[in-house]
C-alpha cells in the first residue's frame, strides 16, 4: 500500500476526472435543474441610479395569467425582518427597501411555473422613483454630496472595518493605510522623481452559465442549489438570515458553468430561500447574460503612483494612492481594497512606501471579485510607471527590474520577509523566453513592432480555513469529501491526485463528493487562487489520518500493515465487506492582521504568488489596431500536482486578461449600462488568440504547501495588460494610462504625438 | 396553447406538444430532459447552444421549436455507433480541451461538422470554423490541439478500417 513520491501521480499530468462527463453533455450544474412543482422567478430591476421607491405598482404583473405570485421587499421583511447581506457589511437588501442605488437593483419578483409568463409579468411592475442626485466616479465619489447610503452597515467579519460603524455621510466604505519610512524625505532627496495616474475600467466576469440559484423548502432544512464558489458561507449566511442554525440549511453545487469570482458570498441564495419560504415550493431564478451586467462586476479605479528613484536607478521610495470604484454595494471590495493594498507598490524593494486605498461606493452596479482580486489593476499602475521611468532613465526595463526587485528573505512593504517567492528566477525565464537579449525588429512602415514585459504578485488572502474528510471503504475505494467548488480549474482532480498520493491507491479508485453542506465540511470558499494550497493540505492531512488509522488497525489485528491488502484488513475486522475508515485534516495558515494606521506586519500571507508576461505586438499606424503576436506567460506555482492543468490555468487566465486590456468595458450612460450582452460586450475568440502562446512555470518549492504546491488560477492575469501597453510604447512610442487599449485609444494617441489630435469626444 | 411535432431525435421517431414561442433548446431540455445544449448568450453568439438539424449545426437558442417538426435532430448525447465517445471526444479528454465544460457539447459538434467536411484542416481553418464558438475559460489552445489530434485519429480509424475491407 504504501508507496514513494515518485510512484504516485502528483506532479503528473493526469487527465481530468471528469473529462467524460463534460464531452459529452451530462455534467450536472445549476442552470439544468428542474424540480417538481418548481417556480420561476423573474426579476424586475431599477431604472433608475439613485432614488427613492414611492411606490411599486403590480396590478398590471398580477393580471397576466399563469403568474403565482409578485414579491417586494416589504414581502421579503415579514419573514426576514433584517434582509441585508454582505461579506463585508450587511448592506445589500434582498429586493430593495426604500430606496434603489444602482440601475438594474433588484426591486421586485414575479413567480409563475412558465418562465415566459413571469418575465411577461415583471416587464408589467410600474415602479414610482423620487429621483436622486447619482454619483459615477471613484475620485469624485470622496467628497460628492451624493451619499449611496445613509449610514455604514459593517457586517463584524473583518476587525478592521469596526471603526466605520454607525458612520454617515461618507461614500469611503474601507480605507488602507501602509507607512514605511519616510516617503516625503525620500523624494526630497531623490535624483529623480516620477509620478503618474492611471485608469482601470469596469469590467465583468461573463461565466458561460450565468449565476443561477434554486430553493428547495424542506424540513429539518431548506436545501439551496446553487452555483456558487462559496458554499460554507452560503449556509452560514442564509442561515443568519432566517434565524436558524447552521445545520438547517443545506447547500448544494454540482459543476459551475464558470466562476472567475463571481460567483461568490451571496447573490441569489438569499432570494431563491425567502421565495421558497413564502410559497412553500422550490424557486428557481436563473439570470440571463444581460442581467449578469446587473449583478456584479469588477472594480474600475484610479491609481496614482509616484516614485523617488537614485541616480544608478534603485527606487528609493513610492507613494500609491487609489481609489477603487465599488459601485452601490460592497460585496467583498473591502478586503479587496486592503488585501491588495499590501502589494501596491510591486514586487520591488523599497525602503520607503506610503499607500492608501480607498474602497468607494458609488451608484453603478456593484463591484467584488474577479480573478485577480485587485491586482491586475494594480500591476497595470506599477508596471506601467516602472516601464516609464526605466524608457525615462535609458535604462532597459528588464534591467531596471533586476536592480530592483525583491528577493529571498527581503521584507516587503508590510515588513514580511519574502520566502518561496521566486520573483527573480521569474523575471530571468521571462526574459529569456522573449529573447529579451537579441536584437529586435521594430519595422519600418505603417506596421510597427514592439515588445513589453511586466512582472506581478500577490499575497494570497488569510487567514482562511478549510476541512476535509477522506472516507476509505471496505473494498478499498474512497471518497473525498470538500466543499472546494470545481469550476474548471481541476480542483476534483488535484485534490483526488493527493489522495492516492498519500494513500498509495489507483486515482481511478477515489471519488470526490461534491459540496454539500450536509456531508462536506466546512471551506472558507474557492477563490483568490487559495484552495490548492489550504484545501490541498487540509485534504493531503486527511488522508494521512485516514491511512494512519488503516495501518493501525491491520496492526492491532496483527496484519503486515504495509502490505496486506486493504479489503483484507477490512475482513478480518468486521468479517465481511462492511465499514468505514473515516480521516479528517483541519488547515488554517498562521498570520498577522496589520496595524490599522501603519499596515505593517510580519506574517501578511502564507504564500505568495508570482506571475510575469512578455509579449510582442503588432501596430498599424494607419489604424491604431494591435494584434498581439506573441505571449509568455511565466509563474511560480511552486511544484505543480498537475502540469497540464497548470499550463492551462496560466494560459486561461492570461487569454481572459487579455480581454480585459484590448476591448472589454462596460459602457454607461446615467448609470444604466448600454452594453449589457455579447453584442456590446466582446470577450476572447478564437480569432484573438495569439498565434504563439507559451506558458512556463519555474522551478520552484512552497516548502509549506501539499507536495510543495501553491495556487495558479490569477497568475496569469498579473502582467498583460501592462505588458501589452509597454509593448505599444517600445513600438510607437506613444503610452496610453487607461484601459482598454482599443484601436481608437491607440489612434489618438499617435495623432496627439503628431500634433495632429483629433478632435475630443 | 401549443402544437404536436412529429421528429426524430437522435435516431428515435419522437413526438412532442410544443408552444410556438419555445425555443428548440427548451425543447430538448424541457421535454426530453437532454441538457448538453445550453442557453448562454441568447443571442446566437456563442455556440453553448449548438444543436444538429438535418445534419447541419444550428444556435438551438434561436431555432424556434416548432420548426424542427419532420426534422433530425442530433444532439451532443447523441452517442458514436456501437462506442461510447468518438475521436473528438477522445481527443478533447487527451488534451484536456475545456475547463468549466459548459461550451464544450458546442465545440464537439462543430469540430465533427469541420472535420466532415476537412479531414485535414490547417490550424488557420480551424480557428475561423471554430469562431463561432465562445470560451470564457479560454481553452481555445488545447481545443486547437484536440482537433488535430482528432483530425488524426479519424485519419487512422479511416485507413485500418479502409484496410479490412
Amino acid at each position: 500500500m504504501a508507496k514513494t513520491a515518485e510512484s504516485g501521480p502528483v506532479g503528473r499530468s493526469i487527465p481530468r476526472l471528469e473529462g467524460q462527463a463534460k464531452v459529452s453533455g451530462r455534467a450536472e450544474y445549476v442552470h439544468n435543474l428542474r424540480l417538481p412543482g418548481m417556480l420561476y422567478g423573474k426579476i424586475a430591476r431599477s431604472t433608475v441610479a439613485h432614488g427613492r421607491i414611492r411606490g411599486i405598482d403590480v396590478t398590471a404583473a398580477l393580471a397576466v395569467p399563469g403568474v403565482h405570485r409578485v414579491v417586494t421587499g416589504q414581502d421579503i421583511r415579514a419573514i426576514i425582518p433584517h434582509p441585508y447581506y454582505g461579506p463585508a457589511f450587511h448592506d445589500q437588501p434582498i429586493l430593495a427597501l426604500d430606496k434603489v442605488r444602482y440601475a438594474g437593483e433588484p426591486v421586485a419578483v414575479v413567480l409563475a411555473s412558465d418562465p415566459h409568463v413571469a418575465e411577461e409579468a415583471a416587464g408589467r411592475i410600474v415602479v414610482d422613483y423620487e429621483e436622486l442626485p447619482a454619483v459615477f466616479d471613484e475620485v469624485e465619489a470622496v467628497t460628492s454630496k451624493a451619499i449611496v447610503h445613509e449610514v455604514l452597515k459593517p457586517a463584524g467579519t473583518f476587525p478592521d472595518l469596526k471603526h466605520l460603524q454607525g458612520r454617515k455621510d461618507t461614500n469611503v466604505a474601507l480605507d488602507f493605510h501602509l507607512r514605511r519610512g519616510d516617503v516625503e524625505r525620500a523624494f526630497r532627496e531623490a535624483a529623480h522623481v516620477f509620478e503618474h495616474t492611471f485608469h482601470s475600467q469596469q469590467v465583468l466576469h461573463v461565466p458561460l452559465e450565468p449565476f443561477v440559484s434554486v430553493a428547495e423548502p424542506g424540513e429539518p432544512a431548506l436545501t439551496i442549489h446553487t452555483a456558487s464558489q462559496s458554499p460554507s458561507f452560503v449556509r452560514i449566511e442564509v442561515a443568519r438570515l432566517l434565524g436558524r442554525p447552521e445545520n438547517r440549511v443545506q447547500v448544494k453545487v454540482p459543476y459551475l458553468g464558470g466562476g472567475f469570482g463571481a460567483k461568490l458570498y451571496i447573490k441569489l441564495e438569499a432570494l431563491v430561500a425567502a421565495l421558497a419560504l413564502l410559497t412553500r415550493r422550490p424557486v428557481k431564478i436563473a439570470l440571463t447574460m444581460e442581467e449578469q451586467f446587473y449583478t456584479l462586476t469588477r472594480h474600475g479605479a484610479t491609481l496614482r503612483i509616484k516614485s523617488a528613484v537614485s541616480r544608478d536607478g534603485r527606487i528609493t521610495g513610492r507613494r500609491c494612492d487609489i481609489w477603487w470604484n465599488g459601485g452601490a454595494y460592497a460585496d467583498i471590495g473591502p478586503r479587496i481594497t486592503q488585501k491588495s493594498g499590501f502589494t501596491a507598490a510591486g514586487p520591488y524593494d523599497i525602503e520607503n512606501v506610503h499607500i492608501d486605498s480607498f474602497a468607494l461606493y458609488t451608484n453603478l452596479p456593484p463591484a467584488g471579485a474577479l480573478r485577480g482580486f485587485g491586482i491586475p489593476q494594480l500591476v497595470w499602475a506599477y508596471e506601467g510607471h516602472t516601464d516609464m521611468i526605466a524608457r525615462e532613465m535609458k535604462i532597459d526595463p528588464v534591467e531596471f527590474r533586476r536592480r530592483n526587485i525583491l528577493r529571498e528573505g527581503r521584507a516587503q512593504a508590510t515588513g514580511t520577509l519574502m520566502r518561496d517567492a521566486a520573483i527573480d528566477k521569474v523575471l530571468e525565464r521571462v526574459a529569456a523566453r522573449m529573447d529579451w537579449g537579441k536584437p529586435f525588429d521594430r519595422g519600418s512602415g505603417t506596421v510597427r513592432r514592439g515588445r513589453g514585459i511586466a512582472i506581478g504578485f500577490k499575497a494570497v488572502i488569510s487567514p482562511t480555513t478549510s476541512v476535509a474528510i477522506v472516507n476509505l471503504y471496505a473494498d478499498g475505494s474512497c471518497s473525498l469529501y470538500s466543499s472546494t467548488v470545481d469550476m474548471g480549474q481541476g480542483s476534483d482532480t488535484a485534490m483526488a491526485q493527493i489522495v492516492a498520493e498519500v494513500l498509495g491507491v489507483p486515482i481511478e479508485s477515489i471519488t470526490v463528493v461534491h459540496p454539500d453542506t450536509d456531508v462536506t465540511p466546512y471551506d472558507m470558499a474557492t477563490l483568490g487562487s487559495r484552495s490548492m494550497y489550504h484545501m490541498g493540505n487540509a485534504v493531503k492531512l486527511a488522508a494521512e489520518d485516514t491511512r494512519d488509522k488503516l495501518l493501525a488497525l491491520a496492526r492491532e489485528l496483527g496484519l503486515a500493515a504495509e502490505t496486506t491488502p486493504i479489503p483484507d484488513i477490512f475482513r478480518k475486522k468486521y468479517g465481511m465487506q462492511a465499514g468505514n475508515i473515516v480521516g479528517t485534516g483541519s488547515f488554517v495558515p498562521s498570520y498577522q492582521s496589520p496595524d490599522h494606521e501603519t499596515g505593517l506586519t510580519e506574517n501578511a500571507t502564507p504564500f505568495w504568488m508570482v506571475g510575469a508576461t512578455g509579449v510582442e505586438v503588432e501596430v498599424d499606424t494607419e489604424t491604431g489596431q494591435v494584434k498581439i503576436t506573441r505571449l509568455v506567460n511565466v509563474a511560480d506555482v511552486g511544484r505543480p500536482v498537475n502540469p497540464a492543468i497548470v499550463d492551462t490555468q496560466l494560459s486561461g487566465a492570461a487569454i481572459m486578461q487579455m480581454g480585459f486590456t484590448l476591448f472589454e468595458k462596460m459602457e454607461f450612460q446615467a448609470g444604466q449600462c448600454t452594453n449589457a450582452s455579447l453584442a456590446g460586450y466582446k470577450i476572447p475568440g478564437m480569432l484573438d488568440l495569439p498565434p504563439a502562446i507559451t506558458n512556463e512555470a519555474v522551478d520552484a518549492v512552497q516548502i509549506t504547501g501539499p507536495f510543495g504546491a501553491k495556487g495558479v488560477g490569477e497568475t496569469g492575469t498579473f502582467g498583460v495588460s501592462p505588458a501589452v501597453a509597454n509593448a505599444i510604447d517600445d513600438a510607437v512610442g506613444v503610452r496610453l494610462t487607461s484601459l482598454p487599449l482599443t484601436a481608437e485609444a491607440v489612434y489618438r494617441a499617435l495623432r496627439a504625438k503628431q500634433g495632429k489630435p483629433l478632435r475630443e469626444e | 396553447m401549443t402544437r404536436t411535432i412529429k421528429f426524430t431525435l437522435n435516431g428515435e421517431a419522437v413526438s412532442a406538444e410544443v408552444p410556438p414561442h419555445w425555443n428548440l433548446v427548451e425543447l430538448l431540455q424541457n421535454r426530453f430532459s437532454l441538457n448538453g445544449a445550453r442557453e448562454s448568450c441568447g443571442e446566437g453568439l456563442c455556440g453553448c447552444c449548438t444543436v444538429l438539424v438535418n445534419g447541419a449545426a444550428v444556435s438551438g437558442c434561436l431555432y424556434l421549436a416548432a420548426f424542427v417538426d419532420g426534422a433530425e435532430v442530433s444532439t451532443i448525447e447523441q452517442s458514436a455507433p456501437g462506442a461510447g465517445l468518438d475521436a473528438v471526444q477522445e481527443a478533447f479528454i487527451a488534451r484536456g480541451a475545456f475547463q468549466c465544460g459548459f461550451c464544450t457539447p458546442g465545440f464537439v459538434l462543430m469540430a465533427r461538422q469541420l472535420l466532415d467536411e476537412k479531414p485535414d484542416p490547417t490550424e488557420d481553418e480551424i480557428r475561423h470554423y471554430l469562431s463561432g464558438n465562445l470560451c470564457r475559460c479560454a481553452a481555445y489552445p488545447e481545443i486547437i490541439e484536440a482537433v488535430k489530434l482528432a483530425a488524426r485519429m479519424r485519419q487512422d480509424r479511416k485507413s485500418t478500417a479502409d484496410r479490412r475491407r
